[in-house]
């Protein structure tokens, strides 16, 4: 990578951190409603592995999804707006904080359901290969999500049919407050792909460049016709679960020693300082530029409007069929008692 | 015009939409290779002719009706088999969660246009093996759900089904593989959401759909000989459900049965004569009725399976009791 390069990994880092910083800010004073799950310390994963796909690869995601909207180049105005549940964000308001998607970006979403999207993301590669596109997917999840059936209905499907995925594993070593070591009988998850013979490695999920390299390195592979491989990256939440959750169960001391080897500041330190790509007063231009980015966002979001109630029934079915009336029912709507169909 | 079974009208449409567009393809468990292609053999002989398009997959449910709302998302137009539609519950997270929720919470940004194909139905299978999600599959929003109960429509719907850019669940019926009905050589389509009067009475409207169809017309026919005719209304779409020609036939006959299959609680009928009396409470004549099956999970015993089960005997007798009370 040449140093714009490089240094636009430490802007978008920077970004991500500063956007969740304001969005817990937004959800503390109720802006933001329902689930709020930020990606503190986990920057490196997103913004180096997004780093090593093509635009036009598939992006699947779970639902701690923020960092990878932001890192695939979605505006961070319209997904602050999607926080809010506003007209102007990426889906109209329609999904929230989990379901962030930008379809003409390859990005198909944030998913909510633990391991549901795995299927999906397989399905997609079915189709690249169908299609005779040489397009990968990649499909992110938690360590938490390696236990259930789908994860494992995948990976055996995916290997059977060679599919061009990779799965990522985001192992920030907790499933919601649960310690991997409470809830995984395997807690390496690269070794969970050996059941089926998939490929599988492990990289350090604060390096950036380390995970950059693994995602190339396998996604290189799956374009080439390898087949489908699993990337363990071992990393760290800084924040609970979610801003609805308490974070009681971590030790605190635990959480402090993970923040000492922050992935932002290790690579400004480490990387772009230490092979003077970076002089102090860029650091400063960058950080105030991301700032600008972020409040930029903050008003967009205040300034749109909720969506217009008279679009509650828009795109419930693609194709409407004949004589499609209320909510997916033939029957009038004068015959409603209401006319919203929800007392009807 | 021939006469053909449900079975090969169904395997018919999926023969020409193979053909007629590359997307299309064809998933599900034990359909190339076992008994001659599928469990109840309606792929019978299609992987010769679409080499690589139709696919045996692992016993995984909830990944074939996953990887193929993934598949359908990147423009392919995947048909999944779920075996049976008991194991249709294996990938309720996928149906409900996923296929159901993709168009509507992104905004429109991302289609589904996917068929689950899945037969219920009965045969001494037990409990966990004959059972009916007509009520739960047609309550989805986002959801197309079709039943046909004749192989003329079996053939129309999934054509169309197959064509249609939404998730459409197409239950089928173990019991109507082996029915014969007149079917077209020529190309023909049935619209989704448009129900269709199968017999033309004036005493009481029935409101049926799937298998309870072919009972419901040999009760018409005992009913026929004591001087009552009933109107059939076959939905043939579970939802969205067209009940404007229900309700039409109602306001002639001024009597409703609602004949269905599954259970009777909070079931379809419920929903149904909840419809009906909402639209057309001054025609009524009798309280709208319900002829359903037994709630009980489904014992083994020859004799207990058919007495949980409704038939035609059960919908003479519910027309009878309707026609003797005055009210």
């Amino acid at each position: 990578m040449n140093k714009e390069e490089l240094v636009s990994l430490y802007r978008q880092m920077l970004l991500i951190r500063v956007f969740e910083d304001k969005s817990a800010e937004m959800y503390a004073k109720a802006k933001i409603a329902g689930f709020l799950h930020l990606y503190n310390g986990q920057e490196a994963v997103a913004v180096g592995a997004l780093s090593a796909l093509r635009p036009d690869d598939d992006l699947v995601t779970h639902y701690r999804d923020h960092g990878y909207a932001l890192a695939r180049g979605l505006d961070a105005r319209k997904v602050m707006a999607e926080l809010y549940g506003r007209a102007g964000g990426t889906t109209g308001g329609r999904g929230g904080s989990m379901h962030i998607a930008d379809v003409s970006k390859h990005f198909w979403g944030g998913y909510a359901i633990v391991g549901g999207h795995l299927p999906l993301a397989t399905g997609l590669a079915y189709a690249n290969v169908h299609h005779k596109t040489d397009r990968i997917v990649l499909a992110v999840m938690g360590d938490g999500s390696t236990n259930i059936g789908t994860f494992h209905a995948t990976l055996n499907w995916a290997q059977l049919w060679r599919l061009p995925v990779i799965f990522l594993v985001e192992n920030n070593q907790y499933a919601m407050g649960t310690a991997i070591s409470v809830h995984s009988a395997v807690t390496e998850i690269y070794k969970k792909a050996h059941a089926y013979e998939m490929l599988s490695e492990r990289a350090d999920g604060k390096d950036v460049l380390a995970v950059h390299d693994a995602v190339a390195g396998l996604a290189e592979r799956a374009r080439s016709g390898g087949g489908p491989a699993l990337l363990e990256v071992v990393t760290y939440r800084y924040r609970a679960h979610s801003m609805a959750d308490s974070d009681v169960q971590r030790p605190k001391a635990e959480i402090s020693e993970q923040k000492e080897r922050d992935p932002i500041d290790m690579f400004l330190a480490n990387v772009l300082v230490a092979r003077n790509l970076i002089t102090s007063d860029e650091v400063e231009r960058i950080k105030k530029r991301v700032d600008e980015e972020v409040e930029a966002a903050v008003q967009f979001a205040d300034a749109s409007p909720e969506p217009a109630l008279d679009t509650l029934y828009n795109d419930i079915y693609a194709q409407p069929v004949a004589n499609m009336q209320i909510g997916g029912s033939l029957i009038s709507p004068a015959t409603l008692y209401t006319g919203n169909g929800k007392h009807g | 015009m021939a006469e053909i079974t449900y079975r090969e009208a169904l395997k018919r449409a999926l023969r020409e939409e193979l053909a007629r567009d590359p997307e299309v393809v064809v998933w599900g468990e034990d359909i190339v290779a076992y008994g001659g292609g599928g469990a109840y053999a309606v792929t019978a002989g299609l992987a010769k002719e679409f080499p690589g398009r139709i696919r045996d997959t692992p016993i995984a449910e909830e990944a074939i009706v996953g990887v193929g709302i993934g598949a359908a998302m990147g423009g392919v137009r995947p048909v999944v088999e779920l075996m049976t539609i008991n194991f249709a519950l294996v990938a309720w997270d996928q149906i409900v969660n996923h296929a159901a929720k993709q168009h509507h919470m992104f905004n429109g940004t991302i289609k589904v246009p996917m068929v689950m194909r899945s037969p219920a139905g009965f045969g001494r299978t037990a409990a966990t093996h004959s059972q009916n999600f007509d009520a739960w599959l047609a309550s989805i929003p986002g959801l197309k759900v079709v039943a046909p109960s004749t192989p003329y429509d079996a053939k129309g719907l999934l054509k169309s089904a197959i064509r249609d850019d939404d998730p459409v669940f197409f239950i089928e019926h173990l019991a109507l593989y082996g029915t014969r009905g007149e079917v077209p050589d020529e190309e023909y389509l049935l619209p989704l959401g448009v129900s269709e009067r199968k017999r033309e009475g004036r005493h009481v409207t029935i409101v049926t759909w799937g298998r309870m169809l072919v009972e419901t017309l040999k009760a018409a026919k005992t009913l026929s000989a004591e001087g009552i005719e009933l109107d059939v209304i076959d939905l043939r779409t579970l939802r969205p459900m067209d009940l404007s020609l229900a309700i039409e036939s109602l306001k002639k006959t001024n009597r409703a049965i609602i004949v269905e299959e599954g259970w009777r609680s909070i079931g379809l009928g419920a929903e149904i004569a909840a419809s009906l009396q909402e639209q057309a409470f001054n025609y009524l004549d009798a309280p709208v009725a319900r002829v359903a099956g037994l709630e009980v999970p489904m014992p083994y015993a020859r004799n207990l399976e058919h007495a949980t089960l409704p038939f035609a005997d059960d919908v003479v007798a519910a027309v009878r009791a309707m026609m003797a009370n005055k009210y």
